[in-house]
């Protein structure tokens, strides 16, 4: 009794950096899973669009990216780019290791979802008049979205995990909050369960929302 | 009236080294009905498909209203046409699939308003309208706001070729419409089919279905090996076939 009543009370010492912390964890996968959706979507269209030079070298960089162990991009991107130039502080170059991440996990997705389409998808919408563009617009883009929600709410779930790798450059979100705080109160076992607590909740508010979204855009059959 | 609408001079078509037209000639006149058979691996789906252009041929020209098909020549050269071109000639013509190929994501009246509302660019309301008028036509009415995945092959079939007459193309082109329908559905496709030659259009069909290729063409075109064996009117073809192959063929099929 006497334990859980000092943990909370450690709980509402601690609870700017607490929230500070959940702040930062949101912020960094919040845009690292937009920026990176974007480019993966480049990167999809690009493997099923592309000439035979841009398929190359987009197949070339997502299986690379996808080859390596994230928190390596986040040393690489932090500790590397630096020495060519580019000056990122640990936040920036944290969310551009996990948004390259997201995109060539996104990129596949969206190849995988274009790719399921039947081909008499695209013969029909041509054999009644319709462009290119028109075709992908209203025929494959809304089928290939509902196909690949499912995967993509798994990737934005990983990327809420990923990023506590960002600790390791030193950017003070939940992870990295939770180990000062427990270097001041010793409640190591207490907090990091409440941390992997926290973590659950946005995961499985996550997938409570791609769920729902699913549910919405369902075709009846 | 007997315009000439189709009019296929050479047509020739290559998958790599593997010729499966080898110089086809036919002239279609307006309000004709034409029945394509022939064993599969002949040449009269693709044939059909060069039509509007979902297959590039390499040789021959295509005119449809007298207007060239997929290419413009120059002299000896020939130069694909532009994509905007191309789906504007497209639209000229109707097709229907043997795999239906509906939008499973839109509803049967969506379905048949994409076309209208994108590429004829028509109001909304009225695509409905005109969607609701088709959808009656082909006897279903009734199931306007349903997915194709809540419809039988045969109703999806119907919708499909409302969505492809909607567009009031000069010449429809079935592709084995009814391969893969149930035994039972295959009569319900064939009545829509046997409505819409009655009013006057001009259609061509690709089909196993002798029996109907019987009753509904004006002229049955026999096709062999990528090119025109035998044609003629559907009468004297079924009961005297001139060539040797075609009686093979005709003993084969389903026929009798």
């Amino acid at each position: 009794m006497m334990d859980l009543y000092s943990f909370f009370d450690q709980v509402w010492i601690a609870r700017l950096a607490i929230l500070k912390g959940l702040g930062i964890t949101i912020s960094i996968s919040v845009l690292s899973i937009i920026v990176g959706s974007l480019l993966g979507v480049l990167v999809g269209l690009s493997l099923v669009y592309g000439n035979r030079v841009v398929r190359f070298v987009v197949r070339v960089y997502t299986d690379f990216i996808r080859g390596t162990p994230v928190l390596v991009l986040v040393l690489a991107s932090y500790y590397v780019l630096s020495t060519i130039g580019i000056d990122l502080g640990p936040f920036q170059a944290g969310v551009l290791a996990l948004a390259i991440f997201c995109s060539s996990h996104v990129g596949e997705i969206v190849r995988g979802g274009l790719q399921a389409i039947p081909k008499g998808q695209t013969e029909a919408a041509k054999a009644i008049g319709l462009t290119f563009n028109q075709t992908f617009a209203y025929v494959l883009w809304p089928q290939a979205l509902r196909q690949f929600l499912p995967a993509w709410v798994n990737t934005a779930a990983e990327m809420v995990k990923a990023s506590t790798l960002l600790s390791v450059i030193g950017v003070a979100e939940l992870l990295l909050r939770t180990q000062e705080i427990i270097s001041r109160n010793f409640m190591s076992l207490q907090f990091y369960f409440f941390a992997g607590f926290l973590y659950f909740v946005i995961n499985y508010s996550i997938e409570r929302f791609g769920k729902y979204v699913e549910r919405k855009t369902a075709v009846p059959a | 009236m007997n315009k000439v609408l189709l009019e296929i001079q050479g047509l020739r078509k290559q998958y790599g080294i593997v010729e499966v037209l080898k110089g086809v000639d036919c002239t279609m006149q307006e309000g004709e009905v034409i029945s394509i058979i022939g064993s599969s691996g002949s040449g009269k789906t693709t044939m059909l498909r060069c039509i509007n252009m979902l297959e590039e041929f390499q040789g021959g020209h295509i005119r449809l209203e007298g207007e060239e098909i997929g290419y413009e020549h120059n002299g000896s050269s020939r130069k694909r046409k532009s994509e905007k071109d191309i789906a504007r000639q497209r639209a000229l013509t109707g097709m229907a699939f043997q795999q239906f190929n509906l939008f499973p994501h839109m509803t049967a009246a969506q379905n048949i308003m994409l076309g209208l509302v994108k590429v004829k660019k028509m109001p909304r309301d009225e695509a409905r309208a005109v969607a609701e008028k088709w959808l009656d036509r082909v006897g279903l009415a009734s199931r306007a706001d349903h997915y194709p995945g809540q419809l039988s092959g045969g109703q999806q079939q119907r919708v499909a070729i409302a969505r492809a007459i909607a567009m009031s193309p000069r010449l429809m082109l079935f592709d084995e419409v009814t391969s893969a329908l149930d035994p039972e559905l295959v009569g319900e496709v064939l009545q829509v089919i046997k409505g819409l030659a009655a009013d006057g259009m001009s259609m061509l069909l690709v089909t196993h279905e002798m029996r109907f290729a019987y009753e509904v063409s004006s002229r049955v075109i026999f096709m062999n090996q990528g090119v025109i064996c035998e044609e003629g009117n559907p009468k004297e073809m079924f009961v005297k076939p001139k060539t040797e192959r075609l009686a093979e063929f005709l003993k084969t099929s389903s026929f009798n």
